[in-house]
């Protein structure tokens, strides 16, 4: 049981290590998680609320990339950012921003799936109601938007929750760099497999903590629109 | 002479598929009448206040609005002048002074609140204004349907069977707000089951079966010396249904 008082030993020590890592990786989702919000709920409402050619492949698209996994998608970004790849002048290979980029495609497919369902779930005589009161087309996806904005909600918690637990694409991609690339998953699975289980439970109980602290926020958020009902 | 139509209607039809749900050779809408419409479900009646609210186009024909003639994509200043009350009044999440602010809102109008407070006071729901729109009973939340319509002061105003299901107290209520926007000038087309209604309200009635207009006369004519049989039917709540 040693190890668990010297993981709060380290985290309540500043290690700096330590916490660049936890750094790092809320760095990483954080950005990842905003660029799959601008991208993603523009697009889910589009497609939930707009009839045409080739939807029904789209949507299909998306929830496979739902249910994609993770290894699969670094293996692309990997060959897509290597010297070689058709990105490879970007060099952003072993750099957090090939990070970004892996945990953007995780991320994405959630955010437009789940933003997609819970426009659809919006009353569809509310949406002309919206239109026949004088609503513009960018009027009445907004107003769809806040009407749904519980469900859009969970689209960005079901982002976050899956790209910051994430360890295959990061670790293809990132190469978990010391002091450059290495996130709380990476450094987990490293010092674990180094013995050092003090460092990993420290890890893992940081991994954790944020991960409820940001969806209790989250569901509080949810608690406050939902009263706004 | 006489004022130009506010809308025209030209060899009108709409298909959904192969179903050839309205069928209108030409119909005429004077500006400020109450015209009625009457007829059976499934006559077109609900279809024809889709289009003339541009919420949908025709597949065929040429509807002219306000000397406009219209192509697939109308205009947002001119669908800004026509709004429908729908037999089910969908209110938005928030308070009732949201929901009938909201379509000054999107004019960006200066005192949008200030008028959606009068216009509750106007239907007699002052007191609700910051209910939350969820908690309404039917009639009530109808009412705020019909002042979150009138307060943008629409040239045209839908009705689209706007008292179905309502207690008499409720449809009074409403039938007062339609006859005084009415009287201020506002062009209604009152979609209603109810030909007592039509009969109190409307100058000219319209009796529609499968999607054609069998009989359009004044409110009198319509129901005194009615030329079709069907209408004479109609009126005594034969057949039809």
């Amino acid at each position: 049981m040693n190890y668990w008082q010297e993981a709060i030993d380290l985290l309540v020590g500043g290690n700096s290590d330590v916490w660049a890592i936890i750094i790092l990786s809320l760095q990483v989702s954080g950005l990842a998680l905003v660029v799959s919000a601008i991208i993603g709920v523009p697009l889910g409402s589009l497609i939930g609320l707009h009839t045409f050619p080739g939807r029904q492949l789209v949507i299909a698209i998306v929830y496979t990339g739902m249910g994609f996994p993770p290894v699969v998608i670094g293996l692309a970004v990997f060959l897509l950012l290597s010297r070689s790849g058709p990105l490879g002048f970007l060099g952003w290979l072993f750099t957090p921003s090939a990070m970004v980029l892996a945990q953007v495609i995780l991320a994405l497919p959630l955010v437009i799936g789940f933003t997609m369902s819970a426009v659809l779930a919006v009353d569809p005589a509310l949406r002309t109601q919206i239109r026949a009161l004088g609503a513009s087309p960018t009027q009445t996806t907004l107003a769809v938007l806040w009407e749904a904005r519980v469900g859009v909600l969970v689209a960005l918690i079901a982002g976050f929750g899956g790209i910051i637990s994430e360890v295959g694409a990061v670790m293809l991609v990132g190469g978990n760099i010391q002091g450059s690339t290495r996130v709380l998953t990476t450094a987990i699975v490293l010092e674990t497999r180094k013995g050092a289980f003090d460092v990993a439970i420290a890890l893992a109980l940081v991994l954790l903590g944020i991960t409820f602290v940001i969806n209790l926020a989250l569901l509080q958020l949810q608690g406050t629109l939902l009263k706004a009902k | 002479m006489k004022a130009e139509p506010i809308y025209q209607l030209e060899a009108i039809q709409q298909r959904y598929g192969e179903r050839l749900v309205l069928d209108i050779p030409s119909l005429q809408i004077e500006r400020g009448e109450l015209l009625a419409l009457v007829g059976p479900s499934g006559a077109g009646k609900s279809t024809l206040l889709r289009l003339l609210n541009f919420l949908e186009s025709p597949t065929q024909g040429q509807l002219r609005f306000a000397g406009h003639a219209l192509g697939s994509r109308v205009p947002l200043a001119l669908q800004r002048r026509v709004t429908t009350v729908f037999q089910r009044p969908a209110l938005l999440s928030g308070s009732v002074l949201d929901n009938v602010a909201y379509g000054l809102r999107l004019r960006r109008h200066p005192e949008a609140r200030e008028r959606a407070r009068e216009a509750l006071t106007e239907v007699g729901l002052a007191h609700l204004a910051r209910a939350a729109a969820h908690t309404l009973s039917g009639g009530e939340a109808q009412r705020v349907a019909l002042a979150r319509a009138l307060v943008i002061a629409p040239e045209v105003l839908l009705l689209d069977e706007p008292t179905a299901n309502l207690d008499p107290a409720n449809i009074a209520a409403i039938e007062r707000t339609v006859a005084e926007a009415h009287r201020r000038g506002t062009t209604i087309i009152l979609v209603t089951h109810n030909i007592f209604q039509a009969r109190r309200l409307a100058q000219r009635v319209a009796l529609m079966l499968d999607g054609r207009i069998i009989e359009l006369a004044p409110t009198e004519t319509f129901f005194e010396t009615p030329r079709d049989p069907r209408t004479t039917a109609f009126i005594k709540g034969d057949m039809l249904y």
